[in-house]
């Protein structure tokens, strides 16, 4: 079977910003890809790109085997794009913005009525519908795009950060509907940078990172090649550094611990690497009685993606994404959304 | 809040097949009549733009009439009332206004994201998004048109005979797709809807004064008469004015004494027919270019 995605050598430049620099990937049919990397690491612009809003500087766009490029209006009828901001239209009801979306997909009148009925059904929007949209909390707007992104029943729905300000309900409501959607062979392409989310969510991740993919795989692959287990200790509640400092000294010279970290952001807390199923837990807490050290708390663990995007970029998620508030300028962001 | 989402099958309950292709005529109409529709929509939930669209005029023929009720007698022509003058000037004027606005929810549309909603979509051309846009204000000029109108003749301007009004409507129609056009073409070409807002009120007023809305040609030095004479909208307003004030009139008619010479009552339909040519293949490169 043909992928129901493939990218090639991705290029996107804005002015002197390298918004995407290489970016290849392939998503196979009924798979939930996530696109993992923190803001302004170039997933928008790949997306955008897909979704035909931007012409890439280089690169091949294949969707269910018509080339973006060469015929965007093709691939846009087998696309479906439910961007991070939801733009809905306040003064319409929810009905007549998937009217308009029906008549925008030319949707004949009585085949539009019925998807209508039933993207409504499927979403749970009975009760909102005939509302001002205007009147729509978060959850609800996301729920009504969702609807108004399958009217037309997509080949691959791409969503663009599909959780972000959503409250912890909305949020597992549309994980599981994402998941239902996969299930009935819909692919789906999304963007995060939630780690938890593509975690849960993705059958298939890439990690991207100012612009370049720096890994791709299962999740549970990208963790067993990052390899050994995370062990995360705290002496006490919050530690002095002396004492976390002659911690580390002591577990460093343990045979199965292979790296200690003091994070200073979490009371001194020890992050450990140990060798993967090994007796690492105990050794350590034999060692720290040995000492007299107290343990406030011990956690093994295997690594998580962040781990994984750690080890390719020597930073963690979130300081990426510290780093990326600070470089953003409003010109550039006001550039890549408008047309 | 409730965060059940029904779980029935999306696919099995509708026919799987991709849709039969229609004509891309038929489509692009259908696009086109639910893109207007969304604005009539607007419009009637949000009635304020049509309601202030029809008091400003008004307003603006009572107060001005007032303004110049003592102007010397004959400045106007013989037995011609100040109202009677300016009645021309606010269609013109509001017509003008209007379409100049055209822009303003194009580009909101593109700075809130909802443009993207259209590109992401297989729209047959995305002319549609314009079209939309033209017809709406169209049908919005030609309503408030015939409410000035209506005003006018209860204030004591008269009417134009028949065919007269149907040339009012048909100047009305060039003007507003001109600007129109070139409104829209700035919504594409500016950043925001403060630098849209902006080249409006500059051009807004200075046109209104620059034109012969308020006062006759021979009213102004000569160096404004240039400038009133180059502007488009004079073109508009004094053939309107002339049906107004002569039943006799046709397209031979002398509507406007410019400096530099007499311009017919059909000539100035075809500089207006050239303003709306020009502005409609100005804005072509730009749409294009976002419409890529």
């Amino acid at each position: 079977m043909a992928p129901a995605v493939t990218i090639e050598k991705l290029q996107k430049r804005y002015g002197s910003v390298e918004a995407v620099k290489d970016v290849s990937l392939q998503i196979e049919p009924g798979e939930i890809f996530g696109l993992l990397g923190p803001n302004g690491a170039g997933k928008t612009t790949t997306l955008r790109c897909l979704c035909t809003l931007t012409e890439p500087d280089a690169g091949k766009i294949i969707v269910s085997e018509i080339s973006v490029l060469e015929d965007p209006r093709s691939a846009r009828q087998h696309l479906g794009y439910v961007a991070q901001e939801v733009a809905i239209d306040k003064v319409l009801t929810g009905r007549e913005l998937l009217q308009l979306q029906a008549a925008l997909y030319h949707l004949p009148k009585p085949l539009a009525q019925e998807r209508i009925n039933l993207v409504i059904q499927r979403l749970g929007l009975e009760s909102y519908i005939d509302k001002k949209s205007g009147t729509y909390s978060g959850g609800i707007r996301k729920r009504l795009d969702l609807a108004a992104g399958l009217l037309h029943q997509p080949d691959v729905l791409v969503l663009d950060e599909p959780t972000v300000g959503l409250d912890i309900e909305s949020r597992v409501a549309v994980w599981n509907f994402l998941r239902q959607i996969r299930d009935e062979g819909t692919t789906v392409l999304l963007t995060s940078h939630y780690l938890e989310e593509v975690d849960a969510l993705a059958d298939r991740v890439a990690i991207i990172d100012q612009g370049v993919v720096i890994a791709a795989g299962t999740p549970s692959e990208l963790k067993d090649q990052v390899g050994g287990d995370r062990i995360t200790l705290r002496i006490r509640e919050f530690s002095p550094l002396d004492e976390a400092e002659r911690a580390k000294q002591l577990l460093e010279s343990l045979p199965t611990v292979q790296e200690v970290i003091i994070n200073n952001a979490q009371g001194n807390s020890l992050n450990l690497v140990v060798q993967p199923q090994s007796d690492a837990l105990m050794t350590v807490q034999q060692a720290l009685q040995a000492a007299g050290l107290p343990t406030f708390g011990i956690a093994q663990s295997r690594p998580s993606l962040d781990d994984v995007y750690l080890a390719a970029t020597g930073r963690t998620l979130l300081d990426a994404e510290i780093a990326a508030a600070g470089s953003r300028d409003e010109k550039t962001e006001r550039k890549k959304s408008m047309r | 809040m409730s965060t059940t989402i029904t779980p029935s099958n999306l696919k099995s309950t509708i026919t799987d097949s991709k849709l039969a292709p229609a004509s891309p005529l038929s489509e692009f109409w259908q696009e086109t009549s639910a893109l207007t529709r969304r604005l009539f929509i607007q419009l009637q939930r949000r009635p304020s733009t049509l309601i202030a669209g029809i008091i400003q005029p008004l307003m603006w023929l009572i107060l001005f009439g007032a303004l110049f009720q003592n102007a010397p007698q004959g400045l106007f022509g013989s037995d011609v009332s100040y109202g009677q003058f300016l009645g021309a000037g606010v269609i013109v004027f509001t017509a003008f206004g209007g379409a100049l606005n055209a822009g303003l929810p194009v580009m909101f549309d593109r700075e809130f994201g909802f443009l993207n909603r259209l590109l992401v979509a297989p729209l047959a051309s995305r002319y549609s998004i314009v079209l939309a846009s033209a017809i709406f204000i169209t049908v919005m000029s030609l309503i408030q048109t015939t409410a000035i109108i209506a005003m006018g003749a209860a204030l004591g301007s008269g009417l134009p005979n028949l065919p007269g009004l149907f040339l009012v409507g048909a100047i009305v129609l060039l003007l507003v797709v001109a600007v129109t056009a070139l409104s829209l073409g700035l919504a594409f070409s500016l950043t925001g809807h403060i630098e849209l807002i902006a080249v409006i009120f500059v051009t807004n007023l200075p046109l209104l004064f620059a034109s012969t809305a308020l006062v006759p040609l021979s009213f102004m030095p000569t160096w404004l008469q240039w400038v009133a004479t180059l502007n488009p909208l004079s073109y508009a307003i004094e053939p309107i004015r002339y049906v107004y004030l002569h039943s006799d009139w046709s397209l031979s008619s002398i509507v406007l004494q410019a400096p530099w010479g007499s311009v017919s009552l059909g000539s100035a339909l075809l500089v207006l027919l050239g303003f709306a040519a020009v502005a409609l293949l100005s804005i072509q490169p730009r749409l294009r270019k976002a419409f890529a």
